[in-house]
């Protein structure tokens, strides 16, 4: 069994993912669907992404492989030096214990546990995280944290997510989706969090969105279309989550 | 406590009423098995305790007289640790609460001292004065039937002759923990007594100075028993040896190792259908709580939670109920442990019921829940574990239904839309609605197999005294009497009719195998007693040959037809070759028949009878009473039927708590079924519901879709459950089966009824309860959520 150790102090703008040749099919009964068609990526260290694409495009799919939640058809994907196609299921439990945040893109809350709990939850087996009502300050729910999934709003529930995601202080930040639900100025509220974590931490950041204003914010907008890259590009500069407009 | 662990209480919390089902379906299991086991291993440390501190013997033999100096030679006999020859007979009592006489055994201690073997445990008083006449111990059971207390005086006619008796102690023997006469069908404490009196004012009495008629062994580690039995056997025939019996054959002992068969047999088939039924529901409830929790999971997984720590999380809930079960059982089991222990104390007469609720059998029953829990959930535990962390990037996708094949029959075209919405639901599930069929069925048939016991009695007690003995009273001679005693009793007062017949100790042996039996002797012309063969025609005893009880003809292995030795073990002991004409439905005991003149020739005696069966006008029974008392020569007058209302006075009162606790069982079982199907389907279709009740249908139409599949359900489960009940019934019946005892297969159509009845009942609370939360269905809250 391979175990992941923490990088011996890579160099500040090496690649944190390295990507190649990654496809995904998914095979239900005599359908076939070629989720990802080869993707080659690499992604720095505290670089903030944005994911574009049509629906059906294999964002999600290509945000899970980062993840560890799921492995390639064929291809290769390395986060720092380990391999995470070789990795067998109890590796990959622990990459994403130990390295990745998530936020689903339908929030996927304990419905029993408070908004504080709902953080607590990460925050129990994380190595050195913020406090659940300090995460949960950070998107504005420092009011709430006794309140249950069922008494908020679907963008409180969203921010919790968000919450809950970052109050490990992971390494990588994977958010599919994360202002689908959000009205403009708590969208903004929570891509702020999501700025300052991956300023403050250099914390690697991948945002899957269908607003293309958010790409703004990005050190890097790559577009999916079909399972495949079709374009990706450098912003001259990130404007900040605040001055964003749409 | 971490988060994991609060939305492990919350999910127990939201789930309360259906752990709560479950947990009780477990207690009933746990219970039972606890209750049983406790008595069980209590009955057997009680017994086996007793049978060492007070020496029970273990080969015992009946002789007509045998010179006291034999026992030295019996002592001889390799294998035999002790002997203890005795004299016992019978002697009548005429006591001031009772009409008739009663029966007594009187049996011999030595002069000075304790016997060797059975010894008595004194309760009250003080051991016999050997230099005072009729100063006697009495069986505390007899005691307590006339509450006989150390002072009191008896009248009683021992071997014919007239002696007052004085009761100078209450004892108990270890040879009478269960005090009945063989060949009885029921106790009667009232009417036969075990009394001891010291060896030489009994044995003057009785002509036997010097000599005994009955002796008592224990046996060496390692002795073989038979051989043992062959030499004391040779050693006593010239004496008018009966033939030694083991203790599997001593009437005592062997009810309560019968009564230790049935205790068992309870420890294992009832918890077992319990703990598979839980396990099932269970598996059931588990199942839906992971798949409304999918996401939860995948997102809990893409935290980096291990999949063993997810089981976990899983299985804890799973072992809350079960563990809160199995304390629920403990406590019940320990607590009705105690009562059956006490009733067992009643009819069993130990020097001291040592009932304890071992934490033993607490922890094995404990270990049966787990592991029945555990095979209950341990697909579905796998299922959390292996399910794809991906998952909780998407919504599960909606359920696939299908028109049904029942639909394309055509059949449900005329169904409502209701009752077609409750069949889809079957169909969609059709492994989940089998099994929960199967579970409530199970109630039933736990029921049945509580209940039918109870059938069998009645009609064990139906068969002999409505199809067989049509007698009031046996009547027993001291000796055997010429033709002319039959006149005499006749004429007695109040006596209707009277036949003679002749009773002598046989050995009868077919092959290798040979037992000792009762050979009775009957009258041609007969009407008070019907013989009635396995399939309870009456039959007509041979002019030459012998008809066999079903129990007897098993041990010898004997077919109608075959030829039996038989050795009287009285008089000349003459022995000839009987051909078995037929067998015989008797649940009395172990008796052969022959033909009374037959039998009189095979004896080479004249026309010699030893009691007659009498049937008498009730109006008269005291006078007859009175005048039996005054006749010498009759050592005994017992009546069936007056044992059999003691019987069932004392037997009703615990069948009816018995009964209680039974419709409790089934209903549990039924409850706990039927309440998480409904619950589950609701869970399942709550979005659904609710959409109806929105488009505007009303809350009975819109619970009717629900509790229809549940009304399809248990209506289907009640024929299932009455087919397994008597299945089991009839593996109860096997399992309860001894050597000598087989019970017949009867349950009464009351008791399907009982069964039916109270599953439905159940049912029907459950459907009730569930309707509750039907209609307190919160439309926007139902159509809000996601799931
Ligand atoms: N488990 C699965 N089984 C079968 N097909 C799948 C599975 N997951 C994804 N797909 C298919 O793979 C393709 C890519 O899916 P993916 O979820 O990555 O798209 P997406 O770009 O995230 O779309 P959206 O913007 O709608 O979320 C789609 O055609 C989808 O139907
Ligand atoms: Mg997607």
């Amino acid at each position: 069994m391979t175990v992941i150790r923490p990088p011996p102090a890579a160099p500040p703008s090496a690649a944190v993912f390295v990507v190649r040749g990654v496809t995904k099919v998914y095979r239900t009964g005599e359908v076939e669907v070629r989720a990802l068609r080869g993707i080659d990526l690499d992604l720095h260290a505290g670089e903030f992404v944005v994911l574009l694409g049509p629906s059906g495009s294999g964002k999600s799919t290509l945000l899970n492989i980062l993840g560890g939640l799921d492995v390639p058809t064929s291809g290769t994907v390395r986060f720092r030096d380990h391999d995470l196609t070789r990795e067998d299921e109890a590796a990959l439990t622990r990459y994403r214990r130990e390295h990745v945040g998530f936020v689903f893109q339908f929030y996927n809350l304990m419905p029993s546990l408070t908004a504080r709990e709902n953080v607590a939850v990460v925050t129990d087996i994380a190595a050195a995280p913020l406090a659940p009502e300090e995460a949960l300050r950070l998107v504005g729910l420092g009011d709430r944290m006794d309140n249950f999934p069922a008494q908020l709003s679907g963008g409180e529930q969203q921010r919790v997510a968000i919450a809950r995601s970052i109050a490990k202080r992971p390494d990588v930040l994977l958010c599919d989706e994360p202002t689908g639900a959000l009205d403009v100025k708590t969208g903004i509220t929570v891509l702020e969090v999501i700025e300052r974590i991956n300023r403050e931490l250099g914390t690697t950041t991948v945002i899957i969105t269908h607003n293309a204003v958010i790409a703004g914010m990005a050190d890097r907008v790559i577009t999916l279309s079909d399972g495949r890259i079709a374009s990706s590009y450098r912003n001259a500069a990130r404007i900040a989550a605040q001055s964003l407009v749409w | 406590m971490t988060a994991l662990q609060t939305k492990l209480i919350r999910d127990l919390a939201y789930l309360r009423t259906q752990a709560v089902a479950i947990a009780l379906v477990i207690g009933c299991g746990v219970a039972t098995f606890v209750m049983s086991v406790s008595v069980l291993r209590s009955l057997e440390r009680t017994r086996d305790r007793y049978y060492d501190d007070f020496r029970f013997a273990q080969l015992f033999v009946q002789v007509k007289r045998a010179p006291r100096g034999l026992a030295e030679r019996l002592a001889e006999i390799p294998g035999v640790a002790a002997v203890q020859t005795r004299v016992v007979a019978e002697l009548s009592l005429d006591l001031d609460d009772m009409a008739e006489a009663a029966v007594g055994r009187m049996v011999s201690i030595p002069d000075f001292g304790e016997p060797a073997l059975n010894r008595l445990h004194l309760r009250r008083g003080r051991m016999p004065d050997p230099e005072r006449r009729g100063e006697v111990l009495v069986n505390e059971a007899f005691a307590l039937a006339h509450r006989l207390e150390p002072g009191d005086r008896l009248r009683a006619l021992l071997n014919g002759r007239r002696e007052e008796l004085t009761v100078v102690g209450v004892a108990l023997s270890p040879e009478y923990i269960y005090q009945i006469r063989a060949g009885d069908l029921f106790p009667d404490d009232r009417r036969f007594g075990v009394f001891w009196m010291r060896e030489r004012p009994l044995a003057a009495a009785f002509d036997l100075t010097e000599a005994f008629n009955d002796a008592s062994f224990a046996l060496m580690h390692g002795a073989v028993e038979p051989e043992v039995i062959r030499r004391i056997d040779d050693l006593l025939a010239p004496y008018g040896g009966l033939g030694a019996v083991g203790r599997a054959d001593q009437v005592s002992h062997r009810y309560v190792s019968d009564e230790l068969a049935q205790l068992r047999a309870m420890a294992s088939v009832p918890p077992a259908i319990f703990l598979l039924v839980a396990a099932f529901v269970l598996n059931v409830v588990l199942n839906r709580v992971i798949a409304t929790q999918r996401e939860q999971i995948a997102a809990l997984k893409a935290f980096g939670y291990t999949p063993a720590e997810l089981g976990w999380h899983f299985g804890q809930l799973a072992l809350l109920i079960v563990l809160a079960g199995v304390a629920i059982g403990a406590a019940v089991g320990g607590w009705l442990g105690g009562g059956l222990a006490e009733m067992y104390g009643r009819f069993f007469r130990f020097a001291r019921m040592d009932y304890r609720l071992d934490p033993a059998v607490v922890l094995l029953a404990g270990g049966f829940s787990v592991l029945a829990g555990a095979f209950g959930v341990t697909a579905a535990l796998w299922r959390v574990m292996r399910l794809p962390a991906a998952e909780a990037m998407r919504p599960e996708a909606p359920a696939r239904y299908r028109v049904t094949w029942l639909e394309r029959t055509g059949l449900l075209r005329r169904l409502s839309q209701v009752m077609r919405m409750a069949v889809r639901q079957i169909e969609r599930h059709p492994l989940r609605a089998a099994l929960s069929t199967l579970g409530v069925a199970l109630g039933v048939a736990v029921m049945i197999l509580g209940s039918f016991t109870r059938d069998v009695v009645n009609y064990i007690i139906d068969f002999q005294f409505g199809a067989v003995q049509h007698y009031d009273y046996t009547i027993t001679l001291y000796e055997p009497a010429a033709p002319d005693a039959l006149p005499a009793l006749a004429r007695l007062p109040g006596v209707l009719r009277a036949e003679p017949y002749r009773a002598v100790p046989v050995r009868l042996a077919h092959g290798r195998r040979t037992h000792r039996a009762g050979l009775l002797g009957l009258a041609e012309d007969r009407e008070l007693l019907q013989l009635r063969d396995t399939a309870e025609r009456v039959v007509a005893v041979p002019a030459d040959g012998l008809l066999l009880s079903e129990a007897l003809a098993r041990l010898l292995d004997v077919r109608r037809g075959d030829v039996l030795q038989v050795q009287v073990l009285e008089g000349s002991r003459p022995v000839r070759s009987l051909a078995v004409t037929d067998t015989l439905r008797d649940f009395s005991g172990l008796s052969a028949y022959m033909d009374l003149a037959a039998l009189n020739r095979f004896m080479r005696e004249g026309r010699l009878l030893s009691g007659a069966f009498l049937r008498i006008d009730p109006a008269a029974e005291a006078r007859l009473h009175a005048r039996l008392k005054a006749t010498p020569r009759v050592a005994g007058a017992s009546s069936q039927h007056a044992a059999l209302r003691g019987f069932q006075d004392t037997l009703s009162e615990n069948l009816l708590r018995m009964r209680l606790f039974n419709v409790a069982f089934a209903g549990i079982i039924a409850f706990g079924v039927v309440y998480n199907a409904a619950r589950i389907t609701l869970s399942e279709r709550a979005r659904e519901l609710a959409t109806l009740r929105v488009i505007g249908l009303t809350r009975a139409e819109v619970s009717g879709t629900l509790l229809g599949e549940v009304a399809l359900l248990t209506l289907a489960a009640l024929p299932l459950g009455l087919g397994l009940g008597r299945l089991l019934a009839g593996l109860a019946v096997k399992a309860l089966e001894t050597e000598t005892q087989r019970f017949p297969l009867v349950v009464a159509s009351s008791t399907y009824a009982a069964a039916a009845v109270t599953v439905l009942a159940a049912a029907l609370v459950s459907g009730l309860v569930v309707r509750r939360r039907i209609d307190g269905l919160d439309l926007v809250a139902v159509l809000k959520s996601r799931d």
